[in-house]
């Protein structure tokens, strides 16, 4: 059982919880994974990525989006709740080195898994340009953080409504136009924006490392339900990844797979909601004849 | 027409032949042998079981038991005892069915095997002791050997349905640590062999549940969860710590149990999970799975039960699942189960290679599974949203034997065809797991990636044992519960060795 140490709202229906984990906390790295399952008799096992981790109070933290079934029953724990299973660090670390100048890209929540390179890539000497892209300034994620780490920070919401409008291939395509192109991009985010950020580094030759977050089972190697196309051969996320090479990463073919349960999942999302709502009424009214007594 | 005999019906008619039994001349002579028919297993109704995924094989009655029992010639050179990978005194326990004593059976078959009552129903008996008896060959059908499996599974629930199942001896605590790695087959028979000697054990588990392939894989119509259940709160109740949510070299790095948690010895028993795909066209369309992902979201995250289970599972109208070993025969029962209108098993041998358990086999068949032999996938074909619509197959021939002494399929040039599916499961085998590989500098595998160890189970590196499919690849449970054993024997030999150096030093 993993404790929930805290819980914090990032914006509509995105969270924080920093969850104890003292194993996972000491050996995770960044970009790797955890798996965690709600209820053990008939929870579903989700893959989630590990925002930070704090050895010392033996906790990682995790950042999710509500937006299927699983996220939003999660979501609806408070702090002092355990959560029944959680395993990890799953996928293999991020090859951090010294590069250069790295433009590290996330969209939405992908700032979450971001974050922990940015955080290896800054402590491994490098020049840091950091994009940051949401649909609106609400749903903009940890901010400061990067912009303590970052030597450069560019922030885009597709509605104007914080900073520059618009993708975050636009920013991208200009600093790889500079003088001295960086000499590599990471890009996480939704499968359609690391597409693009992949599309708009090709013609420059700037390597393109992608985070891909898949439909997975187990997580180490058993199941190969997350298997990707990557330059025309079969690679499994949970162990060959869940970092490749944005240049040879069949995207679309990993968007349709990511639909495969779309039928199913919508069904579910919408009987959990349902369900949590009957939950918060039966609660409201419990608490008002609480107070009429 | 529905011919199913039930299983009343088969326990009447054994009881009325005992009676008949009883007024010969004792003992029987074997040509009065021969004439006992062989019992059939009784089993769900096919027409019924096809939409539950209750046990389907139900187990002999002890009437039928003690019939099949007579069928026995106690042959004086036991060849089913050479046949069987553990050597279990085969004879004596069934002497003891025949007597009418079950507990003396089971302990016989204790003395050898650990999980009979796992091994009773997933054991290819018909390739192993069950196929040299004297008794098939004197009928020239191995199908009318003594059902020896049959007989084990019966000894191992009658004990249980007793509740007589009692937790081992455990000596007196050593203070060594063994930590075991994987929760299948292999690592339960070495986590009881090594504690029974009083050292400690951990069984570490990457999945939420222990039991491995038998909850993971196999399904609950063939092998109910309570009875792996059983085997693991034996183990518990032995004091065996079993931590779940731990993947070695992730969770933690192998070296690291040695060298900072103070393990005195590792076994590594973490089976072949790393599924083979054919690399054909279309593989990764949505709607192919390995039988690995399909039978887990059925099996261990409970798809089945789709009022409960929020794992989802594919809505599969139409179904292709390649290969032929146990595996593919499970997938496709349980896609018959979840639902599928037509359920497809292709095959590029024929019948008699094809690796799964006679039983298995027939049972898929009378669930209504069509079998394609003879055929191979050569292509999936997909649609604009990435869905299957169909697989484009080859027909084969028989060719010479290969290397497996199979006889080599070889392809029917422009014998192309398309078949209509939307489902295309592949189960054709495993290849060994590489995480742990990966992570342990020093461990030495073969090209396969299967773990190299010597005749002790011992890997390259000191103190490291394995066993079960990571060394064999895909193999089976009987064959892991082996190497689990010798790998075990050698473990408690080097911690005692360690204990003794003192007192050999004053030799």
């Amino acid at each position: 059982m993993n404790k929930i140490i805290s819980k914090k709202q990032l914006s509509g229906d995105v969270f924080m919880m920093r969850i104890k984990a003292p194993l996972i906390s000491s050996e995770r790295r960044p970009g790797q994974f955890v798996i965690l399952q709600i209820d053990g008799n008939y929870g579903e096992r989700i893959p989630l990525t590990i925002a930070d981790a704090d050895p010392k109070e033996g906790s990682i933290t995790i950042i999710f989006q509500a937006v299927g079934a699983t996220t939003s029953r999660l979501a609806a724990f408070s702090e002092g709740d355990s959560i029944e299973n959680l395993v990890g660090p799953l996928g293999r670390p991020t090859h951090i080195e010294k590069f250069g100048t790295v433009v590290c890209v996330g969209g939405g929540i992908g700032v979450a898994p971001l974050y922990p390179i940015v955080q290896g890539m800054k402590q491994a000497g490098n020049r840091l340009i950091v994009i940051m892209g949401a649909r609106t300034k609400s749903l903009l994620i940890l901010e400061n953080e990067m912009r303590s780490l970052a030597d450069e920070l560019i922030i885009c919401t597709d509605d104007g409504s914080y900073e520059r409008k618009g993708l975050v291939t636009l920013p991208l395509k200009e600093i790889c136009e500079r003088e001295r192109k960086p000499d590599l991009a990471v890009a996480i985010g939704p499968p359609v924006m690391m597409k693009f950020c992949a599309e708009t580094t090709r013609p420059f030759k700037v390597p393109t490392m992608v985070s891909l977050n898949t439909i997975m089972v187990d997580g180490t190697g058993m199941c190969g339900g997350c298997r990707v196309t990557v330059g025309g051969k079969t690679k499994f996320v949970c162990v060959d990844g869940p970092e490749f090479d944005g240049h040879l990463v069949d995207f679309d073919n990993m968007m349709k797979r990511l639909k495969a349960y779309k039928a199913q999942e919508d069904k579910a999302r919408e009987e959990c909601k349902l369900e949590m709502e009957i939950a918060k009424k039966t609660q409201r009214k419990l608490s008002t004849s609480n107070v009429q007594r | 027409m529905n011919n199913h005999t039930t299983q009343e019906e088969l326990t009447a008619l054994a009881r009325s032949r005992l009676e008949e039994i009883a007024g010969m001349p004792q003992p029987l002579k074997a040509k009065d042998r021969l004439q006992i028919p062989s019992q059939e297993m009784p089993s769900q109704d096919p027409v019924e079981r096809r939409g539950n995924v209750r046990e389907v094989a139900l187990g002999y009655s002890p009437e039928q038991a003690r019939l099949e029992a007579l069928r026995c010639f106690q042959c004086k050179n036991a060849p089913c005892v050479a046949g069987c990978p553990v050597r279990i005194d085969i004879p004596a326990f069934i002497k003891s069915i025949a007597q009418n004593d079950f507990q003396k059976a089971s302990d016989i078959i204790k003395r050898n095997s650990l999980l009979p009552a796992v091994c009773g129903r997933v054991c290819p008996q018909e390739t192993q002791c069950q196929a040299p008896c004297t008794v098939g060959k004197s009928l020239k059908d191995v199908g009318r050997a003594v059902s020896i499996g049959r007989l084990e599974r019966f000894v191992a629930d009658w004990e249980r349905e007793q509740g007589k199942i009692e937790t081992p001896q455990v000596k007196e605590k050593t203070g060594k640590k063994v930590a075991v790695i994987g929760s299948g087959p292999a690592s339960i028979t070495v986590a009881a062999d090594v504690r029974r000697e009083g050292h400690s054990v951990t069984m570490f588990e990457a999945f939420h549940k222990p039991g491995g392939v038998l909850v993971y894989g196999i399904p609950e119509f063939r092998l109910p969860k309570k009875i792996v259940q059983q085997e693991i709160d034996t183990l518990k109740a032995m004091g065996v710590e079993v931590r779940t949510n731990f993947v070695v070299g992730r969770t933690r790095h192998l070296k690291d149990l040695l060298e900072k948690d103070g393990f005195d010895a590792v076994f590594v028993g973490s089976g072949a999970g790393l599924p083979k795909f054919m690399n054909i066209e279309g593989e990764n369309l949505v709607g192919v799975f390995s039988a690995n992902e399909y039978l887990t979201r059925a099996n261990l995250m409970k798809a089945y039960d789709q009022e409960h289970a929020q794992t989802p599972i594919f809505k599969s109208r139409k179904v292709a699942v390649l290969g032929g070993g146990n595996v593919a025969m499970d997938a496709a029962r349980m896609a018959v189960r979840l639902g599928a209108k037509e359920v497809n098993l292709v095959y590029r041998r024929t019948e008699v290679e094809m690796p799964a358990r006679v039983e298995e086999v027939a049972h898929a068949k009378e669930e209504g599974v069509i079998f394609h032999v003879l055929q191979n996938a050569k292509r999936i074909l997909g649609n604009e949203q990435g869905l299957v619509t169909g697989m484009e197959c080859l027909k084969y021939k028989l060719g010479e034997p290969d290397e497996s002494g199979r006889r080599r399929p070889v392809e029917i040039p422009g014998s192309e065809f398309i078949m209509e599916v939307d489902t295309v499961i592949v189960a054709i085998g495993n290849e060994s797991n590489p995480l742990i590989k990966q992570t342990t500098e020093g461990l030495e595998t073969n090209k396969w990636g299967n773990i190299i160890v010597d005749e002790s189970g011992k890997t390259s590196l000191d103190r490291v044992y394995a066993g079960g499919d990571i060394v064999l690849g895909a193999a089976t449970v009987i064959l892991a519960m082996g190497e689990g054993r010798r790998a075990a024997a050698a473990i408690n030999k080097l911690l005692a060795d360690g204990n003794s150096e003192t007192s050999n030093a004053q030799r």
